[in-house]
């Protein structure tokens, strides 16, 4: 029988999620997914598998986790706190979990979402082409303890292993190209849009964050008539009382806000990690500019296997210390 | 903002909007509706879904598609004729959807027949006979905006939401919404229904497409709990074009 993840504990906000569901905006379904979609192709490469699987986000913290075989993890996203029967584990990381051992995911040190990933994927049925659950649109719900999902076939690979860490979880500069409102804002709004220095509000969600400021609004004039348009992940919608709130992976489909820019996709989730009063700044580039560094994220995500390195343990976990050769710090890269 | 008509605006990387009209009305619908089965006609490469919303179509582009050629074919076909003078596409149906009016099922008929300056009888009659069009989804999975209802009807959304349940009718400036799901609203709850729109398992999980006639015919508390089961709740489709 195939392996199966246990929930023992739940933090406030477990869900499966996967690159999400495109092709359904005409019927009102936004593409969702991970709130951080890099995490999800880290997590990839550090199992050695397709990006396209799905992993448990975890909002906050994580909870307790069983499996009722050996399995592999691997830990992306928000840096949380982690330990396998009571041993501390390397985050970012790929680690071994026997069947039957106990692990637990803390809360986030850095950021919002962490991700626990499994070696083949959680194999949760899939729905209108893919695996994660959609809150705001009534697809699957956060899960609860007692859960066990069933875990997909895995062929194995190596684990020990890591990544560098990355420095998108606690705010600072997102990139923000026009969008379909941008030219109904002043210049001086735009302008004061990118020397305001904002907060992430506490009020966020997989939907959306609110940012916080000090000084005037953003409103603008005619705002509340605009009509209904598209929305596309990344929009800095301008609400009623003149606050920006970036637009994230589960968001509406339309919106009848103002949108003053959009955040480029390789930034969305520095927003979304942002933990609540993290700084954050908007920058306007080109559309040239915002499709060149769209195109210099893909390029940096597909050599996510050649930036994995393997953990060098703690020595006082090494029993058999003397048999590493501690010297030039060179292993196979397979034998630890 | 005086800029011509239609015209189109950025979508951030993702794609463009082709929009028709800076208000909602009528020929600015039809035109973002008839242009879009227009452009999914010409098979564009590079496109990897199109959508409308009530007076713009959206484009969205394909990972690693020429977004200036995507563009430019899509200015081209905009160009090519007055969209607002255009047919509705085909493929539409009518759907007539059983509803149980006011009672405490839909508790707000009252409250929004006065705010239409209508009796409640007047009010149920209004809107039971109005032959309404899916102008939009939106707001939630398979919900449709329906529109346009008389001038009477142009009243305000309410600033303190209420509750409704799924498959809720409610009214607000001219227009109707039937609700997906439960959730919370400004706009005054004057039907119940038992029409399931989103069916995520489903072979069409989506019920209603914009462009879509629906019809909201007014039933007895009797009939609506004799309706049959099934996610249909009584309802009848029928192909128009």
């Amino acid at each position: 029988m195939s392996a199966r993840l246990k929930i023992v504990r739940a933090g406030p906000q477990v869900t499966v999620q996967d690159l999400g569901r495109t092709g359904y905006v005409a019927f009102g379904l936004s593409r969702g997914g991970a709130a951080d979609r890099l995490a999800l192709y880290e997590g990839a490469a550090l199992l050695g598998q397709d990006s396209w699987l799905a992993a448990l986000e975890m909002a906050g913290a994580g909870g307790v986790f069983e499996a009722t075989a050996d399995i592999r993890i691997a830990f992306t996203g928000a840096p949380m706190t982690a330990s396998l029967d009571g041993k501390a584990l390397t985050w970012p990381g790929s680690h071994d979990m026997p069947a039957g051992s106990r692990l637990e995911i803390g809360a986030a040190r850095r950021g919002t979402y962490g991700y626990l990933h499994v070696g083949g994927g959680i194999d949760v049925p899939v729905i209108l082409g893919a695996r994660s659950a959609h809150l705001a649109g009534g697809l699957g719900a956060a899960l609860d303890a007692g859960t066990e999902l069933p875990v997909g076939e895995d062929p194995g690979g190596p684990t020990g292993r890591t990544l560098p860490a990355d420095d998108r979880f606690s705010g600072g500069e997102v990139r923000v190209v026009p969008s379909v409102q941008t030219d109904f804002f002043p210049e001086e709004t735009r302008d004061r849009l990118v020397r305001t220095a904002f907060e992430k509000d506490p009020r966020a969600n997989r939907m959306s964050a609110r940012m916080r400021f000090e000084g005037d609004g953003f409103g603008v004039e005619g705002g509340l008539s605009v009509v209904s348009e598209v929305i596309v992940p990344g929009d800095i919608q301008v609400t009623g009382d003149g606050v920006p709130v970036v637009l994230l992976a589960e968001s509406q489909t339309t919106g009848g806000y103002p949108r003053i820019g959009t955040v480029i996709h390789s930034d969305v989730a520095r927003v979304a990690q942002a933990q609540p009063g993290a700084p954050l700044r908007f920058r306007f580039v080109t559309a040239e500019e915002g499709r060149g560094a769209e195109a210099k994220a893909a390029e940096a995500r597909a050599a996510l296997p050649k930036r994995i390195t393997t953990l060098v343990r703690d020595p006082a976990d090494m029993a058999d210390l003397l048999s590493y050769n501690l010297v030039g710090g060179v292993t196979r890269g397979d034998d630890i | 903002m005086t800029a011509t008509l239609p015209r189109i605006v950025p979508a951030g990387l993702d794609g463009l909007i082709v929009r028709f009209g800076d208000i909602l009305s009528e020929p600015a619908n039809r035109a973002a509706l008839a242009y879009r089965a227009a452009f999914d006609a010409e098979g564009v490469d590079g496109v990897a879904e199109t959508a409308t919303s009530l007076v713009s179509t959206f484009v969205r582009f394909a990972p690693g598609a020429d977004p200036d050629a995507v563009q430019a074919r899509a200015a081209t076909l905009m160009d090519s004729r007055d969209w607002t003078e255009a047919a509705l596409p085909s493929g539409r149906r009518l759907v007539r959807v059983p509803t149980l009016y006011g009672t405490d099922r839909a508790p707000q008929l009252a409250a929004a027949a006065e705010a239409a300056g209508l009796s409640e009888a007047d009010a149920v009659t209004s809107l039971s006979s109005a032959r309404l069009r899916v102008t939009a989804i939106g707001f939630a999975p398979g919900q449709p905006y329906l529109g346009t209802l008389g001038e009477e009807w142009d009243i305000p959304r309410l600033t303190d939401l209420a509750q409704v349940p799924a498959a809720a009718l409610v009214v607000a400036v001219r227009q109707l919404v039937l609700f997906a799901q439960a959730s919370p609203t400004g706009w005054r709850h004057v039907g119940q229904t038992r029409l399931q729109l989103f069916r995520p398992e489903a072979d069409t999980p989506f019920v209603l497409r914009p462009g879509d006639e629906v019809t909201f015919a007014s039933i007895s508390e009797n009939a609506f709990d004799d309706l049959p089961d099934g996610p249909d709740g009584g309802a009848e489709w029928e192909d128009i074009a």
